[in-house]
Protein backbone atom coordinates (compact mmCIF):
# COMPACT_ATOMS: atom_id res chain seq x y z
CA UNK A 1 0.00 0.00 0.00
CA UNK A 2 2.80 2.01 0.58
CA UNK A 3 4.32 1.87 -2.95
CA UNK A 4 1.63 4.76 -3.84
CA UNK A 5 3.23 7.15 -1.93
CA UNK A 6 6.49 8.80 -2.09
CA UNK A 7 6.60 10.19 1.26
CA UNK A 8 5.15 8.42 3.96
CA UNK A 9 5.09 9.91 8.27
CA UNK A 10 2.91 8.18 10.44
CA UNK A 11 2.32 8.92 13.93
CA UNK A 12 4.70 11.42 13.89
CA UNK A 13 5.54 12.81 17.60
CA UNK A 14 8.08 15.84 17.91
CA UNK A 15 9.82 17.48 20.91
CA UNK A 16 12.12 20.18 21.71
CA UNK A 17 13.12 19.59 25.04
CA UNK A 18 9.74 18.42 27.06
CA UNK A 19 7.62 21.10 24.48
CA UNK A 20 5.63 18.59 22.04
CA UNK A 21 5.78 20.62 19.11
CA UNK A 22 3.84 18.03 16.62
CA UNK A 23 1.19 15.49 17.64
CA UNK A 24 0.38 12.36 16.36
CA UNK A 25 1.09 13.62 12.33
CA UNK A 26 0.02 11.49 9.78
CA UNK A 27 0.35 12.35 5.90
CA UNK A 28 1.30 11.04 2.61
CA UNK A 29 3.22 12.42 -0.58
CA UNK A 30 2.02 11.50 -3.52
CA UNK A 31 5.31 11.59 -6.47
CA UNK A 32 5.61 14.60 -8.41
CA UNK A 33 2.81 16.75 -6.14
CA UNK A 34 3.28 19.74 -4.81
CA UNK A 35 1.96 19.59 -1.08
CA UNK A 36 1.55 23.17 0.86
CA UNK A 37 1.38 23.30 4.51
CA UNK A 38 -0.15 26.18 6.16
CA UNK A 39 -1.30 27.18 9.73
CA UNK A 40 -0.34 29.94 12.20
CA UNK A 41 2.88 30.59 13.37
CA UNK A 42 4.20 27.72 15.53
CA UNK A 43 1.64 25.35 14.41
CA UNK A 44 4.76 22.90 14.22
CA UNK A 45 4.47 23.23 10.01
CA UNK A 46 8.30 24.23 9.86
CA UNK A 47 9.37 21.42 12.47
CA UNK A 48 7.42 19.22 10.40
CA UNK A 49 9.62 20.16 7.35
CA UNK A 50 12.63 19.70 8.60
CA UNK A 51 11.52 16.11 10.44
CA UNK A 52 11.95 15.30 6.51
CA UNK A 53 15.56 15.90 5.96
CA UNK A 54 16.29 15.29 9.41
CA UNK A 55 17.51 18.93 10.02
CA UNK A 56 16.13 18.67 13.31
CA UNK A 57 18.98 16.45 14.27
CA UNK A 58 21.31 19.46 14.42
CA UNK A 59 19.18 21.42 17.36
CA UNK A 60 19.93 19.04 20.55
CA UNK A 61 17.57 18.23 23.14
CA UNK A 62 14.84 17.28 20.39
CA UNK A 63 13.45 14.01 19.87
CA UNK A 64 10.76 12.45 17.25
CA UNK A 65 8.62 9.70 17.75
CA UNK A 66 6.36 7.63 14.79
CA UNK A 67 8.30 6.68 11.67
CA UNK A 68 9.14 8.79 8.15
CA UNK A 69 9.04 6.15 5.17
CA UNK A 70 10.54 7.64 1.92
CA UNK A 71 10.69 4.80 -0.92
CA UNK A 72 9.89 2.04 1.95
CA UNK A 73 12.72 3.21 3.77
CA UNK A 74 12.43 4.67 7.61
CA UNK A 75 13.86 7.78 7.07
CA UNK A 76 14.52 7.47 11.15
CA UNK A 77 16.39 3.97 11.14
CA UNK A 78 19.48 4.02 12.95
CA UNK A 79 21.05 2.59 10.01
CA UNK A 80 19.81 5.37 7.57
CA UNK A 81 23.26 7.48 6.52
CA UNK A 82 21.49 11.13 6.75
CA UNK A 83 24.27 12.47 4.24
CA UNK A 84 22.42 10.13 1.62
CA UNK A 85 18.94 11.40 3.08
CA UNK A 86 19.77 15.28 2.82
CA UNK A 87 21.41 14.43 -0.71
CA UNK A 88 17.79 13.07 -1.79
CA UNK A 89 15.98 15.60 0.16
CA UNK A 90 16.91 18.92 -0.89
CA UNK A 91 15.82 21.94 0.93
CA UNK A 92 15.28 25.81 0.66
CA UNK A 93 15.23 28.08 2.76
CA UNK A 94 13.36 30.92 4.29
CA UNK A 95 16.53 33.61 3.97
CA UNK A 96 18.57 32.75 0.85
CA UNK A 97 21.40 31.95 1.92
CA UNK A 98 24.10 31.44 -0.98
CA UNK A 99 27.66 30.69 0.48
CA UNK A 100 29.82 33.25 0.44
CA UNK A 101 31.37 32.03 -2.73
CA UNK A 102 30.96 32.65 -6.72
CA UNK A 103 27.92 31.88 -8.30
CA UNK A 104 29.08 29.03 -10.26
CA UNK A 105 30.70 27.59 -7.23
CA UNK A 106 27.27 27.68 -5.10
CA UNK A 107 26.14 25.59 -7.54
CA UNK A 108 28.93 23.20 -8.15
CA UNK A 109 29.60 22.59 -3.66
CA UNK A 110 26.74 19.95 -3.35
CA UNK A 111 28.74 18.21 -6.45
CA UNK A 112 32.07 18.61 -5.21
CA UNK A 113 31.28 18.02 -1.84
CA UNK A 114 29.27 14.52 -2.98
CA UNK A 115 32.35 13.57 -4.33
CA UNK A 116 31.83 14.55 -8.67
CA UNK A 117 35.55 15.60 -9.80
CA UNK A 118 35.03 15.77 -13.71
CA UNK A 119 35.25 19.59 -14.25
CA UNK A 120 33.29 19.07 -17.45
CA UNK A 121 30.39 17.38 -15.55
CA UNK A 122 30.66 20.08 -13.19
CA UNK A 123 30.39 22.34 -15.30
CA UNK A 124 27.15 20.69 -17.11
CA UNK A 125 25.68 20.15 -13.96
CA UNK A 126 26.10 23.87 -13.07
CA UNK A 127 24.64 25.14 -16.19
CA UNK A 128 21.70 22.68 -16.29
CA UNK A 129 20.55 23.47 -12.74
CA UNK A 130 20.98 26.98 -13.27
CA UNK A 131 18.37 26.84 -16.34
CA UNK A 132 16.00 24.60 -14.35
CA UNK A 133 16.12 27.44 -11.69
CA UNK A 134 15.64 30.49 -14.31
CA UNK A 135 18.74 32.20 -13.53
CA UNK A 136 20.77 31.26 -16.22
CA UNK A 137 20.38 33.79 -18.48
CA UNK A 138 20.74 36.99 -16.06
CA UNK A 139 24.06 34.90 -14.65
CA UNK A 140 25.80 33.47 -17.58
CA UNK A 141 28.31 36.26 -18.07
CA UNK A 142 29.24 36.51 -14.62
CA UNK A 143 29.10 33.28 -13.11
CA UNK A 144 32.17 33.97 -11.33
CA UNK A 145 31.47 36.57 -9.53
CA UNK A 146 30.25 36.51 -6.24
CA UNK A 147 27.05 35.20 -4.92
CA UNK A 148 26.47 38.04 -2.21
CA UNK A 149 25.75 40.36 -5.04
CA UNK A 150 22.91 39.39 -6.70
CA UNK A 151 19.21 40.61 -5.78
CA UNK A 152 17.30 38.56 -3.28
CA UNK A 153 15.27 37.07 -5.94
CA UNK A 154 18.05 36.03 -7.52
CA UNK A 155 19.89 34.66 -4.42
CA UNK A 156 16.67 32.64 -3.69
CA UNK A 157 17.01 30.62 -7.42
CA UNK A 158 20.36 30.39 -7.29
CA UNK A 159 20.20 28.56 -3.54
CA UNK A 160 17.18 26.30 -5.41
CA UNK A 161 19.74 26.06 -8.55
CA UNK A 162 21.82 24.90 -5.72
CA UNK A 163 19.54 22.48 -3.96
CA UNK A 164 18.55 21.26 -7.63
CA UNK A 165 22.55 20.33 -8.58
CA UNK A 166 22.52 17.22 -6.54
CA UNK A 167 19.43 15.94 -8.07
CA UNK A 168 17.48 15.50 -5.29
CA UNK A 169 13.97 13.29 -5.41
CA UNK A 170 12.08 15.90 -2.90
CA UNK A 171 12.53 19.56 -2.52
CA UNK A 172 11.43 20.94 0.91
CA UNK A 173 10.77 24.50 0.62
CA UNK A 174 10.21 26.56 3.86
CA UNK A 175 8.41 29.78 3.11
CA UNK A 176 10.98 30.42 0.09
CA UNK A 177 8.97 33.63 -0.95
CA UNK A 178 8.70 35.35 2.44
CA UNK A 179 11.69 37.64 2.14
CA UNK A 180 10.89 38.48 -1.34
CA UNK A 181 9.31 41.51 -3.13
CA UNK A 182 5.84 40.50 -5.16
CA UNK A 183 8.16 40.30 -8.44
CA UNK A 184 10.60 37.92 -7.14
CA UNK A 185 7.94 36.03 -5.10
CA UNK A 186 6.04 35.35 -8.69
CA UNK A 187 9.25 34.20 -10.17
CA UNK A 188 9.28 31.39 -7.87
CA UNK A 189 6.26 30.66 -7.98
CA UNK A 190 6.33 30.17 -11.79
CA UNK A 191 9.12 28.22 -11.01
CA UNK A 192 7.69 25.84 -8.57
CA UNK A 193 5.05 25.14 -11.53
CA UNK A 194 8.29 23.78 -13.76
CA UNK A 195 9.39 22.01 -11.03
CA UNK A 196 7.10 19.76 -10.60
CA UNK A 197 7.10 18.15 -13.89
CA UNK A 198 10.43 16.47 -12.24
CA UNK A 199 10.42 17.12 -8.28
CA UNK A 200 7.76 15.87 -4.85
CA UNK A 201 7.83 19.75 -3.55
CA UNK A 202 6.93 20.68 0.03
CA UNK A 203 6.24 23.95 0.69
CA UNK A 204 5.53 25.83 3.81
CA UNK A 205 3.86 29.36 3.51
CA UNK A 206 2.25 31.70 5.59
CA UNK A 207 0.47 33.63 2.10
CA UNK A 208 -2.54 31.68 1.37
CA UNK A 209 -3.55 33.00 -2.24
CA UNK A 210 0.19 31.31 -2.48
CA UNK A 211 -0.60 27.97 -1.31
CA UNK A 212 -3.64 28.19 -3.93
CA UNK A 213 -2.00 29.28 -6.47
CA UNK A 214 1.81 26.24 -6.56
CA UNK A 215 0.08 23.49 -4.38
CA UNK A 216 -1.76 20.99 -5.46
CA UNK A 217 -2.54 19.53 -1.82
CA UNK A 218 -2.73 21.89 0.97
CA UNK A 219 -2.50 20.87 4.38
CA UNK A 220 -3.63 22.79 7.45
CA UNK A 221 -1.69 22.91 10.81
CA UNK A 222 -2.78 23.85 13.92
CA UNK A 223 -1.12 23.96 17.62
CA UNK A 224 1.32 20.73 16.66
CA UNK A 225 -1.77 18.94 14.69
CA UNK A 226 -2.76 18.41 11.38
CA UNK A 227 -5.92 19.66 10.99
CA UNK A 228 -6.90 18.69 7.71
CA UNK A 229 -5.42 17.89 4.45
CA UNK A 230 -7.28 17.44 1.25
CA UNK A 231 -6.70 18.95 -2.58
CA UNK A 232 -6.00 22.42 -2.51
CA UNK A 233 -9.29 23.44 -4.28
CA UNK A 234 -11.17 21.33 -2.33
CA UNK A 235 -9.61 22.69 1.19
CA UNK A 236 -10.10 26.52 0.38
CA UNK A 237 -13.95 26.15 -0.91
CA UNK A 238 -15.56 23.44 0.55
CA UNK A 239 -12.95 22.77 4.30
CA UNK A 240 -14.58 20.26 6.25
CA UNK A 241 -12.95 21.82 9.67
CA UNK A 242 -14.71 24.85 11.59
CA UNK A 243 -10.91 25.12 12.47
CA UNK A 244 -9.55 25.17 8.78
CA UNK A 245 -12.70 27.35 7.82
CA UNK A 246 -11.56 30.15 10.68
CA UNK A 247 -8.19 30.37 9.37
CA UNK A 248 -8.39 30.57 5.74
CA UNK A 249 -11.25 32.84 6.46
CA UNK A 250 -9.01 35.41 7.90
CA UNK A 251 -10.52 34.62 11.30
CA UNK A 252 -7.40 33.91 13.42
CA UNK A 253 -3.60 33.18 12.59
CA UNK B 1 -19.93 66.75 27.00
CA UNK B 2 -18.44 69.78 24.90
CA UNK B 3 -17.81 71.46 28.44
CA UNK B 4 -16.38 69.05 29.95
CA UNK B 5 -13.36 68.90 27.24
CA UNK B 6 -13.30 72.99 27.21
CA UNK B 7 -12.51 72.05 31.36
CA UNK B 8 -9.68 69.51 30.58
CA UNK B 9 -8.02 71.92 28.36
CA UNK B 10 -8.74 75.06 30.33
CA UNK B 11 -6.95 72.70 33.08
CA UNK B 12 -4.15 71.39 30.81
CA UNK B 13 -3.26 74.79 30.10
CA UNK B 14 -3.01 75.88 33.48
CA UNK B 15 -0.59 73.08 33.92
CA UNK B 16 1.73 73.98 30.60
CA UNK B 17 1.50 77.73 32.05
CA UNK B 18 2.69 76.73 35.14
CA UNK B 19 5.63 74.37 34.24
CA UNK B 20 6.81 77.13 31.96
CA UNK B 21 6.60 79.12 34.87
CA UNK B 22 8.42 77.20 36.98
CA UNK B 23 11.17 76.39 34.38
CA UNK B 24 12.13 80.21 34.19
CA UNK B 25 12.38 80.18 37.79
CA UNK B 26 14.79 77.21 38.08
CA UNK B 27 16.99 78.74 35.01
CA UNK B 28 19.81 78.01 36.76
CA UNK B 29 19.24 74.30 37.38
CA UNK B 30 18.75 73.77 33.75
CA UNK B 31 22.50 74.82 33.72
CA UNK B 32 23.56 73.07 36.74
CA UNK B 33 22.54 69.84 34.54
CA UNK B 34 23.97 70.71 31.24
CA UNK B 35 27.62 71.36 33.20
CA UNK B 36 27.56 68.30 34.89
CA UNK B 37 26.34 66.61 31.42
CA UNK B 38 29.22 68.43 29.76
CA UNK B 39 31.97 67.33 32.87
CA UNK B 40 30.73 63.70 32.67
CA UNK B 41 31.56 63.78 28.38
CA UNK B 42 34.73 65.48 29.34
CA UNK B 43 35.62 62.17 31.60
CA UNK B 44 34.60 60.10 29.26
CA UNK B 45 36.49 61.94 26.26
CA UNK B 46 39.58 62.42 28.50
CA UNK B 47 39.77 58.54 29.34
CA UNK B 48 39.38 57.83 25.70
CA UNK B 49 41.87 59.93 24.93
CA UNK B 50 44.58 58.38 27.24
CA UNK B 51 44.73 55.37 25.34
CA UNK B 52 45.97 57.04 22.37
CA UNK B 53 48.00 59.37 24.23
CA UNK B 54 49.89 56.65 26.06
CA UNK B 55 50.88 55.39 22.76
CA UNK B 56 52.06 58.15 21.26
CA UNK B 57 54.27 59.51 24.60
CA UNK B 58 55.50 55.90 24.61
CA UNK B 59 56.57 55.68 20.72
CA UNK B 60 57.42 59.38 20.33
CA UNK B 61 60.08 58.92 23.41
CA UNK B 62 61.87 55.54 21.74
CA UNK B 63 62.02 57.34 18.71
CA UNK B 64 63.65 61.01 20.44
CA UNK B 65 66.00 58.25 22.22
CA UNK B 66 66.48 55.11 20.18
CA UNK B 67 66.69 56.81 16.47
CA UNK B 68 70.52 57.47 16.48
CA UNK B 69 71.27 54.27 17.31
CA UNK B 70 69.16 52.43 14.12
CA UNK B 71 71.50 52.06 11.23
CA UNK B 72 71.66 49.59 8.79
CA UNK B 73 74.07 48.26 10.19
CA UNK B 74 72.49 48.46 13.75
CA UNK B 75 70.06 46.17 12.32
CA UNK B 76 72.41 43.46 10.48
CA UNK B 77 75.44 43.27 12.98
CA UNK B 78 75.94 41.50 15.79
CA UNK B 79 76.51 43.11 19.43
CA UNK B 80 80.46 43.76 19.77
CA UNK B 81 82.77 44.49 22.64
CA UNK B 82 80.70 43.11 25.35
CA UNK B 83 77.36 44.24 23.76
CA UNK B 84 78.13 47.77 24.32
CA UNK B 85 78.62 48.19 20.43
CA UNK B 86 77.38 46.45 17.12
CA UNK B 87 74.31 45.30 16.41
CA UNK B 88 71.19 43.24 17.16
CA UNK B 89 70.28 41.23 13.60
CA UNK B 90 71.04 37.77 16.13
CA UNK B 91 68.10 39.09 18.19
CA UNK B 92 65.80 40.17 15.86
CA UNK B 93 66.08 36.41 14.03
CA UNK B 94 66.18 34.77 17.39
CA UNK B 95 62.44 36.75 18.32
CA UNK B 96 61.65 35.82 14.65
CA UNK B 97 62.39 32.31 15.00
CA UNK B 98 60.91 31.85 18.55
CA UNK B 99 57.73 33.67 17.37
CA UNK B 100 57.57 31.77 14.08
CA UNK B 101 58.19 28.66 16.12
CA UNK B 102 55.04 29.96 18.61
CA UNK B 103 52.48 30.27 16.25
CA UNK B 104 53.51 27.02 13.95
CA UNK B 105 53.02 24.97 17.26
CA UNK B 106 50.13 26.95 18.66
CA UNK B 107 47.99 27.84 15.44
CA UNK B 108 46.81 24.10 14.29
CA UNK B 109 45.94 23.50 18.12
CA UNK B 110 44.35 26.31 18.94
CA UNK B 111 41.89 26.41 15.73
CA UNK B 112 41.61 22.65 15.84
CA UNK B 113 40.55 23.00 19.94
CA UNK B 114 38.07 25.87 18.58
CA UNK B 115 36.31 23.78 15.71
CA UNK B 116 35.79 21.09 18.52
CA UNK B 117 34.69 23.70 21.80
CA UNK B 118 32.00 25.53 19.05
CA UNK B 119 31.47 23.25 16.14
CA UNK B 120 31.00 19.71 17.67
CA UNK B 121 31.17 19.82 21.39
CA UNK B 122 27.37 19.69 23.38
CA UNK B 123 27.37 20.89 26.84
CA UNK B 124 28.58 18.72 29.26
CA UNK B 125 31.25 18.29 32.09
CA UNK B 126 34.25 17.73 29.85
CA UNK B 127 32.93 21.09 27.86
CA UNK B 128 32.91 22.73 31.04
CA UNK B 129 36.73 21.09 31.63
CA UNK B 130 38.47 22.53 28.73
CA UNK B 131 36.80 25.90 29.09
CA UNK B 132 38.26 25.77 32.32
CA UNK B 133 41.51 24.93 31.02
CA UNK B 134 41.42 27.62 28.74
CA UNK B 135 40.38 30.66 30.67
CA UNK B 136 42.88 29.54 33.87
CA UNK B 137 45.83 29.37 30.91
CA UNK B 138 44.90 32.82 29.85
CA UNK B 139 45.45 34.32 33.55
CA UNK B 140 48.71 32.05 34.57
CA UNK B 141 51.39 34.88 34.49
CA UNK B 142 54.12 34.39 31.60
CA UNK B 143 56.91 33.73 34.34
CA UNK B 144 54.92 31.03 35.35
CA UNK B 145 54.79 29.88 31.65
CA UNK B 146 58.65 30.29 31.83
CA UNK B 147 59.32 28.22 34.85
CA UNK B 148 57.08 25.76 33.35
CA UNK B 149 58.50 25.19 30.19
CA UNK B 150 62.09 25.55 32.25
CA UNK B 151 61.21 22.20 34.08
CA UNK B 152 59.57 20.65 31.40
CA UNK B 153 60.48 21.11 27.18
CA UNK B 154 64.11 21.81 28.72
CA UNK B 155 64.80 19.44 31.57
CA UNK B 156 61.94 16.84 31.55
CA UNK B 157 62.24 16.40 27.36
CA UNK B 158 65.64 17.00 27.68
CA UNK B 159 65.34 19.90 25.06
CA UNK B 160 67.65 22.36 26.67
CA UNK B 161 67.30 25.86 26.27
CA UNK B 162 66.82 25.83 22.54
CA UNK B 163 64.45 27.53 19.75
CA UNK B 164 61.88 24.48 20.38
CA UNK B 165 61.52 24.61 23.81
CA UNK B 166 61.13 28.68 24.09
CA UNK B 167 58.87 28.04 21.03
CA UNK B 168 56.36 25.47 23.10
CA UNK B 169 56.58 27.48 26.24
CA UNK B 170 55.49 30.63 23.86
CA UNK B 171 53.33 28.59 21.86
CA UNK B 172 51.27 27.71 24.68
CA UNK B 173 50.90 31.05 26.31
CA UNK B 174 49.43 31.85 23.07
CA UNK B 175 47.07 29.06 22.69
CA UNK B 176 43.98 30.71 24.96
CA UNK B 177 44.30 34.33 22.27
CA UNK B 178 43.95 32.19 19.36
CA UNK B 179 41.52 30.01 20.60
CA UNK B 180 38.89 32.60 21.97
CA UNK B 181 40.11 34.59 18.79
CA UNK B 182 38.91 31.30 16.62
CA UNK B 183 36.24 30.57 18.33
CA UNK B 184 34.34 34.41 18.03
CA UNK B 185 35.27 33.95 14.33
CA UNK B 186 33.52 30.83 14.29
CA UNK B 187 30.38 32.12 16.38
CA UNK B 188 29.92 35.06 13.39
CA UNK B 189 29.84 32.48 10.87
CA UNK B 190 25.75 32.23 10.34
CA UNK B 191 24.18 29.01 11.08
CA UNK B 192 22.29 29.56 7.34
CA UNK B 193 25.75 28.86 5.98
CA UNK B 194 25.57 25.03 8.06
CA UNK B 195 22.47 24.57 7.39
CA UNK B 196 22.75 25.20 3.76
CA UNK B 197 25.62 23.02 3.56
CA UNK B 198 24.09 19.78 5.59
CA UNK B 199 20.98 19.86 3.67
CA UNK B 200 22.91 19.42 0.37
CA UNK B 201 24.04 16.61 1.70
CA UNK B 202 27.97 17.73 3.01
CA UNK B 203 29.49 16.00 6.27
CA UNK B 204 30.16 18.22 8.96
CA UNK B 205 33.67 18.14 8.13
CA UNK B 206 32.92 19.27 4.55
CA UNK B 207 31.00 21.74 5.99
CA UNK B 208 33.58 23.26 8.67
CA UNK B 209 36.70 22.96 6.02
CA UNK B 210 34.97 24.58 2.84
CA UNK B 211 32.30 26.89 4.09
CA UNK B 212 33.12 28.05 7.64
CA UNK B 213 36.45 28.07 7.76
CA UNK B 214 36.79 29.79 4.73
CA UNK B 215 34.42 32.44 6.23
CA UNK B 216 35.52 32.39 9.32
CA UNK B 217 39.07 32.92 8.02
CA UNK B 218 39.73 36.83 8.06
CA UNK B 219 39.24 36.71 12.10
CA UNK B 220 41.38 33.63 13.07
CA UNK B 221 44.38 34.94 10.78
CA UNK B 222 43.86 38.40 12.70
CA UNK B 223 43.50 37.45 15.78
CA UNK B 224 46.75 34.85 15.40
CA UNK B 225 48.88 37.75 13.98
CA UNK B 226 47.79 39.90 17.17
CA UNK B 227 48.93 36.54 19.38
CA UNK B 228 52.03 36.35 17.31
CA UNK B 229 52.68 40.09 18.25
CA UNK B 230 52.00 39.54 22.09
CA UNK B 231 54.87 36.32 22.05
CA UNK B 232 57.10 38.35 20.03
CA UNK B 233 57.48 40.67 22.54
CA UNK B 234 57.53 38.71 26.32
CA UNK B 235 60.54 38.04 27.88
CA UNK B 236 59.28 36.09 30.72
CA UNK B 237 58.65 32.59 28.63
CA UNK B 238 61.87 32.66 26.90
CA UNK B 239 64.13 33.99 28.90
CA UNK B 240 64.79 30.34 30.67
CA UNK B 241 63.53 28.35 27.54
CA UNK B 242 65.44 29.89 24.54
CA UNK B 243 66.83 32.91 24.81
CA UNK B 244 70.04 33.18 26.46
CA UNK B 245 72.44 36.45 27.60
CA UNK B 246 74.85 36.32 24.73
CA UNK B 247 75.78 33.63 21.54
CA UNK B 248 78.24 34.16 19.18
CA UNK B 249 77.13 32.23 16.43
CA UNK B 250 73.68 31.88 14.60
CA UNK B 251 71.29 29.44 15.34
CA UNK B 252 71.70 26.46 12.75
CA UNK B 253 68.79 23.99 14.28
CA UNK B 254 66.00 24.08 16.10
CA UNK B 255 68.12 22.73 19.26
CA UNK B 256 70.15 26.04 19.82
CA UNK B 257 69.87 29.27 21.78
CA UNK B 258 69.25 32.05 20.40
CA UNK B 259 69.25 35.40 21.65
CA UNK B 260 65.83 37.94 21.15
CA UNK B 261 65.08 40.99 21.27
CA UNK B 262 63.06 41.60 24.51
CA UNK B 263 65.67 39.67 26.37
CA UNK B 264 68.40 41.45 24.80
CA UNK B 265 66.78 44.61 26.18
CA UNK B 266 66.01 43.23 29.88
CA UNK B 267 69.51 42.15 30.07
CA UNK B 268 71.03 45.42 28.76
CA UNK B 269 68.99 47.33 31.05
CA UNK B 270 69.56 45.61 34.08
CA UNK B 271 72.42 43.26 33.57
CA UNK B 272 75.29 44.66 30.71
CA UNK B 273 78.41 45.76 31.60
CA UNK B 274 77.90 49.43 31.28
CA UNK B 275 74.70 50.33 31.61
CA UNK B 276 74.66 54.06 31.08
CA UNK B 277 76.69 53.54 27.93
CA UNK B 278 74.59 50.82 26.31
CA UNK B 279 71.25 53.68 26.70
CA UNK B 280 71.21 53.86 23.25
CA UNK B 281 71.50 50.61 22.46
CA UNK B 282 69.09 50.34 24.66
CA UNK B 283 66.51 52.56 23.12
CA UNK B 284 67.74 51.31 19.90
CA UNK B 285 66.46 47.74 20.36
CA UNK B 286 63.08 48.79 22.38
CA UNK B 287 61.89 50.72 18.90
CA UNK B 288 62.92 48.53 16.92
CA UNK B 289 60.81 45.59 19.04
CA UNK B 290 57.84 48.29 19.08
CA UNK B 291 58.39 48.92 15.23
CA UNK B 292 57.88 44.99 14.38
CA UNK B 293 54.88 44.47 17.28
CA UNK B 294 53.05 47.47 15.44
CA UNK B 295 54.15 46.10 11.95
CA UNK B 296 52.49 42.69 13.13
CA UNK B 297 49.27 44.29 14.25
CA UNK B 298 48.84 47.01 11.42
CA UNK B 299 49.34 43.60 8.59
CA UNK B 300 46.21 42.24 10.99
CA UNK B 301 44.13 45.60 10.43
CA UNK B 302 45.37 46.08 6.66
CA UNK B 303 44.57 42.07 5.87
CA UNK B 304 40.90 41.84 8.20
CA UNK B 305 40.10 45.10 6.17
CA UNK B 306 40.65 44.17 2.50
CA UNK B 307 39.03 40.39 3.59
CA UNK B 308 36.09 42.35 4.69
CA UNK B 309 35.61 44.55 1.78
CA UNK B 310 36.05 41.38 -0.47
Amino acid sequence: MNDFFKLTASDVDFYYGDFKALKNVSLNFIEKEVMALIGPSGCGKSTFLRCINRMNDLISGTRVDGSIVLDNVDIYNDRIDVVNLRKKVGMVFQKPNPFPKSIFENVAYGLRVNGIRDKNAIAGMVEKSLIQAALFDEVKDRLKDSALGLSGGQQQRLCIARALAVEPEILLMDEPASALDPIATQKIEELIHQLKKDYTIIIVTHNMQQAARVSDKTAFFYMGELVEVNKTDTLFTKPEKIQTEEYITGRFG
Amino acid sequence: MNEAIIDTLKLEYTNIKSVNEKVLLFKDSGKRRRTIEQLFFMMFKVAAMINGLALIVIVSYLVINGYQSISFEFLIEAPKESMTKGGIFPCILGTLYLSCGAIIFALPIGIASAIYINEYAVQSRFLNFIRLGINTLAGVPSIVFGLFGLAFFCIVLKMGVSIIAGSLTLGIMSLPVIISATEEALKSVPDTYREASLGLGATKWQTIYKVVLPTALPGILTGTILALSRAAGETAPIMFTGAVFFTQTLPTSIFDEVMALPYHIYVLATAGINIELTRPLQYGSALVLLIMVLGMNLVAIIYRSKLRRK
